[in-house]
C-alpha cells in the first residue's frame, strides 16, 4: 500500500508536518498525540451507531418551537403541524416532536434515552447536498477540504497501521461497517477506508488468494492492490461476522415488519444482533433517504402529520426505538449509542409546492441508555415576518457533538480528540455523569430583547445574565455571521450592547447568546 | 507485541498519510497531453479503446478494429446511428395486472399516464435500455448514455411518470454526441427533470430553488475552485426559471407566464453581473435562453464537462499535469467548437495520454461494465427479441444485479449520479466493498456453472463456443495467453498461468492432452469424452480468470 511505499521513501524519520490538499494534517512521529495514544491502557468497549439522514431534514417540523407557532405558522402554513397535535417534550413544554415520532418520544419522555440538540450545523453554511455532506462526514469547516472523514481518523488513532496486522487478537472484527452496499465517507481514513459494507451478514464468498502488492508504482497496480486488499479482508472477517450474527436471535418485536419498507429498522436490526453477537466493532453506520423535500413534504388532505416527511420520521422513530429495546433484551444497551444527522436543515418559508428549500442548521438527536436525557439549546425565534431565503442559525457547531462521543463516549482526551477533529472545540453534556466543562460557568440569560426594532442604522440589545462567559452573535439570513458582539466573562447584571449595522443589507438579522452549553436566541429587522 | 510497543515501533518510523493523498504517487501521472497518438497499433491498444468505449470487448470486435488504423477505429465508434432504437414495450403482463390500454407485446410510450402500471413500465425501461446495451452496436453511443445518464441523473422513482422517464433516457442518447449547450436547453424542460428537480413548481409565488442550483452546481459549472457563482446567483436562476410546467396530456412541457416572476434578475461578478431583464407573456421563456448564453460564457463549462469524460473514460485522478495537458486543451476545443461533444471524445480517445501506459488498467469495472461487459465479452446468448417476455425478464434481471452492486440504472443514488465519480478520495473503488466484490465473483461463478434460468431459458457462458473463436485455441500456452489478452486488462502474476495450465491439463503436465481433447472435440462435437474433458476444464480456467482481481479493472 501506498502507506508503505511512503515510510520506505521517508524512513527512518520524518517529524515534517504533512499537508493534504493545503490543509495541515497530523504529524506523528514522536508528536504529543501519539505518545498520549501509546499511554492508553486500552479501547473501551463502546459501540457507536451513526444514522445518516440523506437530503437535508427539516429541523422545524422535526424539533417544533411551540413558543414561535404563530410566526411559524405564517411563515409555513401550508405545512404547519397543527398544534393541538404536537406532542410536547416532558419538561420542555415549549417544544415538540413530530406526532409520527411517537417511539423517539417515549425514549425521552419515558425511558430516559434521548438527548435532543437544537440548531447543529457550522459557520458559513453550505447549501449544496454534496458539499455539505462532504463537510459532515469529514468533519471540516465550510472553507476546508478534507480527503479523509472523522471517524475514520478517529480509527486510525485507535487501531494505527491498519488493514496492516489486522485482525489481530486485541481487534478480530472489522473495525466499522456500514450496513447496505456502500462504505461510507465518514470511515475514510487518511489513507485507506477503515469500514467494510455488508447487505447480508450470511452470505460472503471465497476468494482466489493474492499478495497486495506493498508498493504500487502505476495507477494500475495501485487499484490492483486496492480490489485484493478488500478480498482479503472480506475474507478475513467473513466467519466472524457470520458466527456474530448466527449467534444471538433479534429479541425486540417493535421493528418494522417487511411489509412497512422500512429499510432503517432492517439495517439497525442486523446491527442489534451483530453487537450482541459479540463483534468488537466499534462503528456502525446506517442511512434513510429522502429528506430532501422540496415538495409534497406533507400530503394535500388528510392533515399535515401526515405525508412524506411523516413517514421518513416514523421509520427513523420506529427503527431507533425498536433498536434501543432489542439492545436491551440482548443485554447491550449499556455500550450502545447513537446519532442522527443530516447535511442540513431547510428553509423557515415553505414553498407552494408543500415543501422546503435548503436550508443551513437543525435539530441531532443522540440515542442510548447512557446520554444525559435532556434538550440542549433554546427554540429557534422567528420572526413575524420570515424572508423566504431566510434560515434557522446553528447554535450548536456539529464538531461539537462529535467531541462530546470522542471524548464522553469513547474516552478520549480533549487533546486527542482534538487531533481527531484537527479543531479544538468545546464539548456538550450528551451523556449521563458528564460535566459540561464551561457548565458550572455558565451564565444563565434570562432576558433577550433588542430596541429599536425594526431599526435603520443600529439597535441596542439588551440581556440580562447571572454572569458568566459570554458569547453574542449575530447571523444575516443565510445563517452567516456577521458579527460576535461580546465574547467575554459577564459579571451578574443587565447589559445593553450596541449593535451598529450601518453596512449590512436590510433584512432578518438572528442573534444566538451563548454560554457554555447554553443559549438563547433572538431576531430584529434592519429595514 | 503490545499496542504500546506498537505504537512506539510506529512513532520512529513516522507512519504519516502519503502527502499526495489517494490519488497517482510521484512518477505515476502521464506527463503526455492531446498529441495524436503515432505509436505501435496492437492488441493492447485496441483492447485499451475498445474496453472504455463498449461494454465488454468481443474477439469479433478486437479482430475488426485491429484491422483499421488507430484513427480511423476511433472515427469508426463516433460513427453512431441517429436512428432511435424501438420503445419499451408491454412484457408486463401477469395473472392478476392485465394493462387494460396496451395489448402484450406493444409500447406503451404511446398510451396515456398510467398510475396502476407505473411501476411497471418503468421496470419495462430499465429492462428495455439493458437489452440495448447487451445488444449495442461496435459504437461508443451506449457507454455515453450512460455518462449523460449519470451526468444528468434523475431518479425513475421519484419522476414517477414512466413516460418522462422513457423521454429522459431518449433524450440522452439523442444528444449523446451532440451539443452540449442544445442538449442543457432541451434538459432544463424536459419533463422528466421538471418533475425531478421541482422545476414545475417553481413558481413567482414560491420559487423553488432545486434545478437552478443543480443546473450550476453539477450540470454546467461544478464546484471546481474556479466557480465561483453564488448563493444569490442560485436564487436567481430559479427565478429566471418560474413558469415551467408540464402538459401531461401532451406529455411535453410550457411555459406557464402567469407564473413566471417577470421582475429583473441579477447576477454576480461571477457572471459579470449579468442582468436578466424581466419579461412578460410568453417571453418569459426567453430568459431562460438568455441565461443559459450567460452561463456557457464562462470557460469553466468546458471544463467541467471535460474533467468529467476524463474520469469517464480515462481516470479519476486529475492532478495539475493533467489539468494543464489535458483537461485544459481539451475545453478549448469543446469551445472552439461550439460545445460540440464529438470532437472532444474525438481528439481524447485519439490522444497520446489516452493510449499512455499509465492511462490503461486503472479503470475499476462499474457494476454495469461488469455485468453487461461479462455478457457481451462472452457472447451469453439471449432470447429472441420476439420472444419479448423472456427478453424483459432476462435483461430486468442483469438491470437487478446491476442494481445490488449498486449501480441501478434509471434510479442513481442522487442528483449527482453515482459517487464513483466525484466522491474523492476513493471515486471507482467506491464500486468495490466486501459487500459488492463477493456479488462479482458469485456471478461470475454462477454464470460459468448454473446459468440463470428462467421462463425456460438460461442465461450462461457457453465455454466451447467462446473458446472456438479464440485464436490458436488448441495450443494451452497460447489459448491462455490469448484468453488473458482479450479478458484482463494487465498482466497477472506469474503464480496464474501455471494454475490456469494445470486446469486445462487436468493437472497432467503433456500440452498435447489438452490439444488432443480440443482437436477431437473440434472434429467431432458429438464426441461426449471430448466434449465434456474440454468443457469441465475450461470452466475451471475460465471462472479462475473470472475470480481474479485484474478481472475487476479495465
Amino acid at each position: 500500500m501506498k502507506r508503505r511505499s511512503f515510510i520506505k521513501r521517508t524512513a527512518p524519520v520524518a517529524l515534517l508536518p504533512v499537508f493534504i490538499n493545503g490543509l495541515s494534517f497530523r504529524s506523528y512521529g514522536n508528536s504529543p498525540l501519539l505518545q498520549l495514544l501509546a499511554a492508553k491502557a486500552s479501547i473501551n468497549n463502546k459501540v457507536l451507531v451513526l444514522v445518516q439522514l440523506n437530503g437535508g431534514n427539516d429541523g422545524l417540523n422535526t424539533l417544533i418551537p411551540l413558543d414561535q407557532y404563530t410566526n411559524l405558522s405564517n411563515a409555513r402554513a401550508n405545512i404547519m403541524i397543527t398544534e393541538s397535535k404536537v406532542p410536547k417534550l416532558k419538561g420542555f413544554d415549549k417544544t415538540g416532536l413530530h406526532p409520527a415520532m411517537t417511539g423517539m418520544l417515549n425514549l425521552f419522555n419515558n425511558e430516559s434515552s434521548l438527548n435532543i440538540i437544537q440548531a447543529v450545523g457550522y459557520p458559513s453554511p453550505n447549501f449544496s447536498h454534496f458539499r455539505a455532506t462532504d463537510i459532515w462526514l469529514s468533519g471540516s469547516d465550510s472553507s476546508q477540504y478534507m480527503n479523509s472523514g472523522w471517524i475514520g481518523r478517529y480509527l486510525e488513532d485507535a487501531y494505527p497501521g491498519f488493514p496492516t496486522n489486522y485482525p489481530n487478537t486485541d481487534m478480530p472484527d472489522p473495525l466499522a461497517i456500514s450496513i447496505g452496499g456502500v462504505v461510507s465517507q465518514a470511515l475514510q481514513g487518511p489513507e485507506i477506508n477503515m469500514g467494510m459494507a455488508i447487505s447480508d451478514p450470511t452470505a460472503f464468498y471465497n476468494f482466489v488468494d493474492s499478495v497486495v502488492n506493498p508498493n504500487p508504482t502505476t495507477p494500475s497496480e495501485k487499484e490492483l492492490a486496492y480490489i485484493r486488499l478488500i478480498a482479503q479482508q472480506s475474507d478475513k472477517y467473513a466467519d466472524s461476522i457470520k458466527a456474530a450474527y448466527n449467534s444471538v436471535a433479534t429479541k425486540s418485536t417493535m421493528y418494522a415488519d417487511t411489509t412497512a419498507k422500512n429499510s432503517l429498522s432492517d439495517q439497525l436490526k442486523i446491527v442489534a444482533r451483530l453487537i450482541a453477537g459479540g463483534l468488537k466493532t466499534k462503528i456502525y453506520m446506517v442511512s434513510l433517504g429522502g429528506f430532501d423535500t422540496h415538495s409534497n413534504q406533507v400530503n394535500t388532505t388528510g392533515g399535515t402529520e401526515t405525508g412524506a416527511h411523516a413517514d421518513l420520521w416514523s421509520k427513523v422513530s420506529v427503527g431507533i426505538s425498536a433498536f434501543l429495546d432489542d439492545c436491551k433484551k440482548l443485554g447491550v444497551a449499556d455500550r450502545v449509542a447513537g446519532m442522527t444527522y443530516s447535511e442540513f436543515g431547510r428553509r423557515i418559508v415553505s414553498n407552494a409546492s408543500l415543501g422546503t428549500d435548503h436550508g443551513a442548521a437543525g435539530p441531532s438527536f443522540v440515542f442510548g441508555t447512557s446520554v444525559n436525557n435532556t434538550l440542549i439549546g433554546a427554540n429557534p425565534t422567528i420572526p413575524s415576518t420570515v424572508g423566504a431565503a431566510d434560515n434557522v442559525n446553528y447554535q450548536y457547531d456539529f464538531r461539537q457533538i462529535y467531541t462530546s462521543i470522542l471524548q464522553q463516549w469513547f474516552g478520549l482526551t480533549k487533546i486527542e480528540a482534538a487531533g481527531v477533529l484537527l479543531k479544538d472545540i468545546d464539548t456538550l453534556p450528551i451523556f449521563k455523569s458528564t460535566t459540561d466543562i464551561k457548565n458550572s460557568e455558565a451564565a444563565i440569560i434570562s432576558l433577550v430583547d433588542n430596541y429599536p426594532n425594526p431599526f435603520e442604522n443600529s439597535t441596542t440589545i439588551k440581556i440580562q445574565t447571572s454572569g458568566g462567559l459570554t458569547q453574542l452573535k449575530v447571523f444575516d439570513a443565510l445563517g452567516n455571521e456577521v458579527a460576535t458582539l461580546v465574547n467575554k466573562v459577564l459579571p451578574s447584571g443587565t447589559y445593553e450592547i450596541l449593535f451598529e449595522a450601518h453596512n449590512l443589507a436590510s433584512g432578518n438579522y438572528y442573534y444566538s447568546i451563548i454560554s457554555g452549553s447554553s443559549r438563547a436566541n433572538g431576531v430584529m429587522l434592519k429595514k | 507485541m503490545e499496542r504500546r510497543d506498537f505504537f512506539k515501533q510506529l512513532s520512529s518510523t513516522a507512519l504519516a498519510p502519503s502527502p499526495t493523498g489517494k490519488g497517482r504517487g510521484q512518477g505515476e501521472t502521464p506527463t503526455t497531453g492531446l498529441n495524436q497518438y503515432i505509436g505501435t497499433w496492437g492488441n493492447v491498444q485496441v483492447l485499451h479503446l475498445l474496453r472504455r468505449t463498449l461494454f465488454g470487448v468481443k474477439q469479433s470486435e478486437l479482430n475488426s478494429f485491429k484491422a483499421m488504423s488507430m484513427s480511423n477505429a476511433v472515427d469508426a465508434l463516433l460513427n453512431v446511428s441517429a436512428t432511435q432504437p424501438p420503445p419499451p414495450v408491454n412484457a408486463y403482463n401477469n395473472g392478476t395486472a392485465i394493462d387494460p390500454d396496451v395489448p402484450a407485446g406493444q409500447t406503451w410510450i404511446n398510451a396515456t399516464i398510467s398510475p396502476n402500471f407505473s411501476f411497471q413500465r418503468r421496470r419495462s425501461v430499465k429492462g428495455w435500455w439493458t437489452g440495448l446495451m447487451v445488444n449495442q452496436e461496435s459504437t461508443i453511443l451506449e457507454k455515453m448514455v450512460l455518462f449523460w445518464h449519470n451526468h444528468f441523473a434523475t431518479e425513475g422513482d421519484t419522476i414517477q411518470v414512466e413516460h418522462y422517464m422513457y423521454k429522459n433516457n431518449v433524450l440522452c442518447r439523442q444528444y449523446a454526441l451532440g451539443n452540449f449547450k442544445t442538449f442543457v436547453k432541451e434538459m432544463t424542460v424536459d419533463p422528466g427533470m421538471l418533475r425531478y428537480l421541482n422545476g414545475y413548481l417553481n413558481t413567482k409565488s414560491a420559487p423553488d430553488e432545486n434545478y437552478g442550483r443543480e443546473l450550476q452546481e453539477l450540470f454546467t459549472m461544478g464546484k471546481g475552485k474556479d466557480s465561483k457563482y453564488t448563493e444569490d446567483d442560485v436564487k436567481a436562476a430559479a427565478k429566471v426559471l418560474t413558469g415551467w410546467r408540464i402538459d401531461n396530456t401532451k406529455l411535453q412541457p410550457y411555459f406557464d407566464s402567469n407564473k413566471h416572476d417577470t421582475a429583473n434578475k441579477q447576477f454576480s461578478s461571477f457572471y459579470n453581473n449579468t442582468l436578466i431583464t424581466g419579461k412578460t407573456g410568453t417571453a418569459g421563456a426567453n430568459e431562460t435562453d438568455e441565461m443559459l448564453t450567460m452561463i456557457f460564457q464562462q470557460n469553466e463549462v468546458a471544463k467541467y464537462i471535460c474533467r468529467k469524460l476524463y474520469r469517464w473514460f480515462v481516470y479519476y485522478d486529475i492532478d495539475a499535469t493533467v489539468e494543464t495537458n489535458v483537461i485544459e486543451p481539451l475545453a478549448v476545443i469543446f469551445r472552439n467548437n461550439n460545445y460540440e461533444i464529438k470532437p472532444v471524445l474525438a481528439a481524447l480517445l485519439k490522444s497520446e495520454h489516452f493510449y499512455d501506459s499509465l492511462s490503461m488498467a486503472c479503470h475499476i469495472k462499474s457494476p454495469i461494465d461488469f455485468v453487461i461487459g461479462f455478457c457481451r465479452q462472452f457472447e451469453v446468448a439471449f432470447p429472441l427479441q420476439t420472444d419479448y417476455i423472456n427478453s424483459y425478464n432476462h435483461w430486468g434481471y442483469l438491470q437487478s444485479l446491476g442494481a445490488v452492486m449498486q449501480q441501478d440504472t434509471g434510479d442513481p443514488p442522487n442528483v449527482a449520479g453515482w459517487p464513483a465519480y466525484y466522491q474523492a478520495p476513493q471515486y471507482y473503488e467506491i464500486w468495490i466493498n466486501s459487500d459488492t466484490l463477493p456479488k462479482r465473483m458469485g456471478l461470475a461463478t454462477v454464470m460459468v456453472y448454473s446459468g440463470y434460468n428462467r421462463g425456460g431459458f438460461k442465461l450462461i457462458v457457453d465455454v466451447l463456443a467462446f473458446t472456438a473463436k479464440i485464436p490458436n485455441a488448441s495450443d494451452p500456452n497460447k489459448l491462455i495467453d490469448n484468453m488473458l489478452e482479450l479478458l484482463v486488462p494487465r498482466t497477472v502474476d506469474s503464480a496464474v498461468k501455471p494454475i490456469l495450465k494445470a486446469a486445462l491439463l487436468n493437472n497432467q503436465t503433456q500440452d498435447y492432452y489438452w490439444t488432443d481433447a480440443w482437436n477431437a472435440y473440434l472434429a467431432n462435437n458429438n464426441d461426449t469424452v471430448n466434449k465434456n474433458y474440454c468443457t469441465n476444464q475450461l470452466k475451471l480456467a475460465i471462472s479462475y480468470i473470472l475470480n481474479l482481481a485484474e478481472f475487476q479493472l479495465n
